[in-house]
């Protein structure tokens, strides 16, 4: 099992040599080994997945290196591989290598090719590290590693200032939840003296009942740990509350969007509930929680993925709709179906953001869907990945042939789970969910027919002006920073046939003379791959996921009961999510395609909650002054009165003065006049006799 | 390595060195400056490979009585050892960042290199009132360098800095007569070992808190430290930053741990204050800064109070976890003054407005300082996040507000270093005068890449140094033992299903704390 090794750490070879070397061979050659070194990585991890899930191979952990030995804290380097790992070692390498390839033609014209590439390996690396984690540690590592790769990607134009801040705001956020993952390996450690996950998931419940004084308060032991790691999953997996850098994260070249903000790094978290599913299993108080979290994000995101005008954003807020999908099932004891779900997202997700990408690329860096339209015959395979991405992401299939695209398995499952769970929590998520799903639908179909079909709406899209100015095509790759300068109408009204009333429009097609170009082979090749995987990873790899046990071979908690359950649920829930599915569909059919005014009537019939949703629920704003503001505010009032004004002043400056002021006084009485002297001289005499005396 | 008196041996050459640099011209002086340090750098590297891990606990020991009782006696356990190889380490990147002086240049080398002699003498001496001395002595090199070398408030700063660090070691002087005179004895390790009177110890441990708590610097006696090094040369700030600060650190662990357990578990509550208040006051100030040495030594202030926590939770991660943030604080602050120095040195602004855009025109640069930026974070696989994940863990052992409000500094801390990066490395050229500026020159690269390369290792094998001072924190640890405060977690197992009952070698009766202390 040494190719682990090689999985692991080849892509941290080739970043390492692609990003220090690239001066010495060129950017050609630097894509060429990180690229190749992905696809390496890509086909030794498949045999490994096969054997896992044929059920014949048991966990190992390679050990690597000695890291810290600190009395009885102690954590090494290791690779571990069970089932779980081998799903994420498929997942995170072939939508890497894929991404890597399509990125050749995507970035082809960015003159930082070696720097994108090696971020996009070293990401690679610290993932595979974070998977392959044996103890809380290397698991923190690869945690923090990849929010690093994250950051360095999101901030990748860098002289976008929108770009740097949203890689701050991504770094920061997911800090925010890292402050619970720490305080959650500390606890762990306190309770079990142990940082390694094996000895931790053995002890765990034997834990169950205890309690523990945190912060002043008495509480359940298993709870308040399984809280704390949970708030650094909902960090990393941009559960709500804490799913603010998400959207933002778009700013980063949109291959990377598909890599870390869709298929791999976002779904972190949810991998770390899974492994630690033991653990969660002795707390029903956290499982509750994450129930509730996983099904309220999975609704906030879908509501505000409605209304969002570009493509990205759009798409960005259904992976965080669909995260809470792959919580809320963890939440009710079915990770068995959480991952089915990670894995089919990962493909499906992908597809979409690179599918994106694509139509990104085609029409000159445009992301605003308003200035879309009818493209499905300019980019007809583009179109194609996509549709199949939608039919993945919306679920389509047939329940009596247990056939559908990759999301019908897996979404399926969960919302089947959620209900058979029995629990208030899980009917509670199963409502969220199904609600959910059909804005999933709406919201997928929406950006469907705003973007592929309908008239051409693109001459007012300052982008492709652009483009048409500069014939010749000499784009600037870094310089999109004037998005949004142009003040795109911000109301649905405004957005969808306007194309009719601009005066500058040479042509009344719409086109102003533009014709989109379908991509270069190296990116439709990972599209039409992507295709493959979302339309039959569900039909393929459902009964491994999730009917069978041995597969799963100790690597996450199996719950046989709720499994079984499942398939004894009522006939109107397993057709449920297909219902919404088609009530979605038509609904967007209606308002997109048959009365294109009906969005526009909509949005001013709901005045308010429109534009509640429109500006996602204001989480921006309220974060800006309730925690940014009154930091720096703070920091100026710590500054300058207590630094400055404060310990300065009646500290060393005070000390100064007195002696100052001191030595004036000392001057004044020494000041030679004889008469002075004489009278000091009398005063203290009085004293003294007066003291004797007295 | 009997007799042989290495340690004097790294006192003498760079002593020689400072006097010979008084006699010569300027380049003579460079030379002789960056020899010196470089053989000192050997002397320390050989040091290390020869020091025997697992041995006795005070190696190299040389001892000549001078009169009195006071004696001229060096000596050296893990601790003194890893914090000697950091000194000898940063001084010959002092030298190379040094070229920028041009004033004085013979008088600044010596000065640097009295400031070796007093920071190696400070962590060899085993001898309380030879420690004074080079405790106290290491203020002129200093209080000169940011006196005569300085910026242009440099008077201000260096009177500051002096009349602080000056306020506490008379009160420290006089409570180190009472102990030789109550115990009998001034050798450092017969004192770690003497137990005095629990009310003494109050008075004790209140006296050398005064100096040490001024050095480390912690919080409200602080503000001497952005001052000095926002006046102080480039080499200065390191030196300030990478060493001096650590003596501080230093004193609490050979002095104040070990001589007074009782008073520094009794009091305790004092610097978990003082550090909760400086991890979130500083950071937030640091936030907020214009200049990029204040911000820097604002982030200092709140690192060292990790120092200070992991030190007082009273057990091997806090301990250890302290250690390793003072090694990994000096080498990343050392390194992001160099940073800030190398931007400095071409365009002679500390102002952060002024830069920007960075990334294109000096990427190695940007490379660099993304680096030790990351390494200040805490980011794991570099040196601090080591240090300080051991420390808060060992907080967490013993009291968990400490540890949560300790740990929101991972959260601040990002934010002012990733702002400061952004401002100064990111977005658009829009001053012509920063985009003009050369990437890393050899000299440069010289300084900086065996800092990265040490960050790393410091980082991702950090058994190379731990490992040198596992038995005497394990020394330390068992002395402490019978005074650690109580953890504040008081885990209790209730009673569970009998199938359940086989939690290995804690699922005890009914009720009963367990790990009731920190051990």
């Amino acid at each position: 099992m040494s190719s682990i090794l090689i999985i692991v750490f080849l892509p941290l070879l080739a970043s390492i040599v692609a990003g220090l070397g690239h001066q010495a061979f060129g950017a050609t050659v630097a894509k060429a080994i990180t690229t190749a070194g992905l696809f390496v990585s890509c086909a030794l991890s498949w045999p490994i997945f096969l054997a896992y899930l044929g059920g014949d191979a048991a966990g190992q952990v390679v050990p690597v290196m000695t890291w810290v030995h600190s009395g009885e804290m102690t954590f090494d380097w290791a690779l571990r591989v069970d089932t779980l790992t081998a799903i994420m070692l498929v997942v995170i390498t072939s939508v890497s290598a894929l991404v890597h390839l399509y990125s050749w033609g995507y970035m082809a014209e960015d003159p930082d090719q070696p720097r994108f590439f090696a971020y996009l390996s070293l990401f690679t690396f610290t993932m595979l590290m974070l998977v392959t984690a044996n103890n809380l540690v290397q698991m923190f590592f690869g945690w923090e590693g990849v929010g690093l790769a994250s950051y360095l990607l999101i901030g990748f134009w860098y002289r976008k200032p929108s770009a740097s801040a949203a890689a701050i705001k991504a770094f920061v956020w997911n800090r925010v939840g890292d402050l619970g993952f720490m305080l959650g390996i500390f606890g762990t450690f306190l309770v079990f003296q142990t940082t390694s996950i094996p000895a931790i998931l053995e002890a765990a419940p034997a834990m169950q009942g205890s309690t523990i004084t945190f912060l002043s308060m008495r509480l359940d032991t298993m709870t308040i740990l399984c809280l704390l790691l949970f708030v650094g999953a909902m960090g990393k997996s941009a559960q709500l509350g804490l799913h603010v850098w998400l959207p933002d994260a778009m700013e980063g070249p949109t291959p990377v969007s598909a890599l870390i903000h869709a298929a791999t790094m976002v779904t972190a978290g949810v991998f770390m509930v899974c492994r630690l599913s033991p653990m969660f299993e002795a707390a029903p108080a956290a499982l509750t929680f994450v129930t509730f979290i996983g099904a309220a994000t999975c609704l906030f995101a879908a509501t505000v993925g409605t209304t969002q005008w570009d493509i990205k954003r759009v798409i960005a807020y259904s992976t965080c709709s669909q995260l809470g999908y792959m919580f809320f099932a963890a939440g009710v004891g079915a990770y068995g179906a959480a991952m089915f779900h990670l894995f089919t997202h990962a493909f499906f997700k992908a597809l979409l953001f690179l599918g994106a990408g694509s139509v990104i690329h085609a029409m000159h860096h445009e992301q605003d869907m308003r200035y879309y339209g009818g493209l499905r015959k300019h980019i007809p395979l583009t179109f194609c990945a996509m549709l199949a991405g939608t039919l993945a992401i919306t679920g389509v299939g047939i329940y009596w042939v247990h056939a559908g695209f990759a999301g019908f398995h897996s979404k399926d499952a969960i919302l089947e789970a959620a209900f058979a769970s029995g629990t208030g929590m899980g009917r509670f998520a199963f409502w969220m969910g199904a609600v959910a799903a059909l804005l999933t639908s709406f919201y997928s179909w929406r950006l469907m027919f705003l973007t592929f079909w309908g008239k051409p709406r693109w001459a007012q899209s300052e982008h492709i002006q652009h483009a048409m100015h500069d014939a010749h095509g000499h784009h600037d790759t870094h310089g999109h920073a004037e998005h949004g300068a142009h003040n795109p109408p911000a109301q649905e009204d405004a957005g969808h046939d306007h194309a009719h009333a601009v005066p500058s429009a040479q042509q009344d097609d719409g086109t102003a003379g533009y014709h989109p170009h379908e991509s270069p082979w190296s990116m439709l090749i990972p599209l039409v791959v992507l295709t493959v995987g979302a339309v039959f990873a569900g039909f393929v790899f459902s009964p491994f996921f999730l009917e069978s046990e041995t597969v799963w071979n100790g690597a996450i908690a199996y719950n046989e009961h709720l499994m079984h359950e499942m398939h004894l649920v009522p006939l109107w829930v397993k057709l449920s999510a297909t219902i919404v599915m088609l009530i979605g569909l038509a609904v967007a059919w209606l308002a997109y395609i048959r009365d294109t005014s009906i969005p526009g009537k909509t949005a001013a019939a709901l005045g308010p909650v429109y534009r509640f949703l429109f500006n996602k629920w204001y989480f921006d704003e309220l974060y800006h002054a309730v925690f940014v503001k009154p930091s720096f505010a703070l920091g100026r009032f710590f500054w300058q009165k207590g630094d400055v004004g404060g310990i300065d002043r009646f500290g060393p400056n005070g000390a100064a003065f007195v002696v100052q002021q001191g030595a004036v006084l000392a001057r004044k009485v020494q000041s030679g006049y004889l008469t002075s002297y004489a009278l000091i001289m009398l005063l203290g005499l009085v004293a003294v006799v007066s003291w004797v005396l007295v | 390595m009997g007799g042989f008196p290495i340690l004097s041996l790294m006192l003498l050459v760079p002593l020689l060195g400072a006097i010979a640099c008084l006699f010569v011209g300027e380049r003579a002086a460079r030379s002789i400056a960056l020899a010196a340090t470089v053989i000192d750098l050997v002397l320390g590297i050989v040091l290390w490979a020869r020091y025997d891990i697992g041995g006795a606990q005070w190696q190299f020991t040389e001892r000549a009585d001078v009169f009195a009782g006071f004696a001229w006696a060096l000596g050296i356990d893990g601790i003194a050892l890893m914090l000697i190889v950091l000194s000898v380490f940063l001084m010959p990147i002092c030298i190379l960042a040094s070229h920028s002086i041009n004033k004085r240049v013979p008088e600044y080398m010596a000065a640097f290199l009295f400031m070796e002699v007093l920071m190696i003498g400070v962590f060899s001496a085993q001898d309380i009132f030879l420690f004074y001395i080079f405790f106290e002595a290491s203020l002129i090199p200093m209080y000169l360098i940011i006196g005569i070398w300085g910026g242009d408030n440099r008077i201000y700063a260096s009177y500051k800095f002096f009349l602080y660090t000056l306020f506490g070691s008379l009160l420290m002087l006089i409570a180190m007569l009472w102990m030789v005179n109550v115990a009998g004895t001034s050798s450092i390790p017969a004192l770690m070992g003497y137990d005095f009177p629990a009310d003494a110890q109050v008075w004790l441990f209140l006296a050398f808190f005064a100096s040490f708590a001024v050095k480390m610097p912690m919080w409200p006696v602080h503000t001497w430290l952005p001052d000095a090094h926002v006046q102080a040369p480039t080499a200065g700030s390191v030196i300030l930053a990478g060493v001096l600060l650590k003596m501080g650190g230093y004193g609490f662990i050979r002095f104040s741990l070990p001589m007074f357990p009782e008073a520094s578990a009794d009091l305790a509550w004092l610097i978990w204050t003082l550090s909760m208040i400086a991890v979130v006051v500083t950071s937030l100030i640091a936030l907020v800064q214009h200049d990029m040495k204040k911000l820097i030594a604002y982030s200092s202030v709140a690192h060292m109070a990790i120092v200070t926590i992991g030190l007082f939770a009273f057990n091997v991660q806090g301990l250890e976890g302290a250690m390793m943030v003072m090694l990994g604080h000096g080498l990343v602050s050392g390194a992001l003054f160099l940073c800030v120095g190398v931007i400095y040195d071409r365009l002679h602004t500390r102002e952060i407005s002024r830069y920007g855009g960075l990334a294109t025109n000096m990427p190695r640069y940007a490379l660099f300082f993304l680096l030790f930026t990351m390494a200040s974070v805490g980011l794991p696989g570099t040196s601090n996040f080591v240090g300080e994940f051991l420390s808060l863990a060992g907080a967490y052992q013993v009291n968990s507000w400490v540890a949560f409000v300790g740990t929101t500094g991972i959260i601040l801390g990002a934010a002012y270093m990733l702002f400061l990066y952004r401002r100064v490395v990111f977005g658009e050229q829009k001053n012509a005068d920063a985009a003009a500026m050369p990437d890393l020159a050899p000299r440069e690269w010289l300084m900086l890449a065996p800092l990265a390369a040490a960050t790393l290792w410091m980082g991702i094998y950090p058994e190379s140094f731990l490992a040198p001072m596992r038995s005497d924190i394990a020394i330390l640890d068992a002395r402490l033992a019978r005074s650690a405060p109580e953890s504040d977690a008081r885990l209790a197992i209730e009673a569970v299903a009998p199938a359940e009952q086989h939690g290995g070698d804690h699922a005890p009766a009914h009720g009963i704390d367990v790990h009731g202390g920190a051990h």
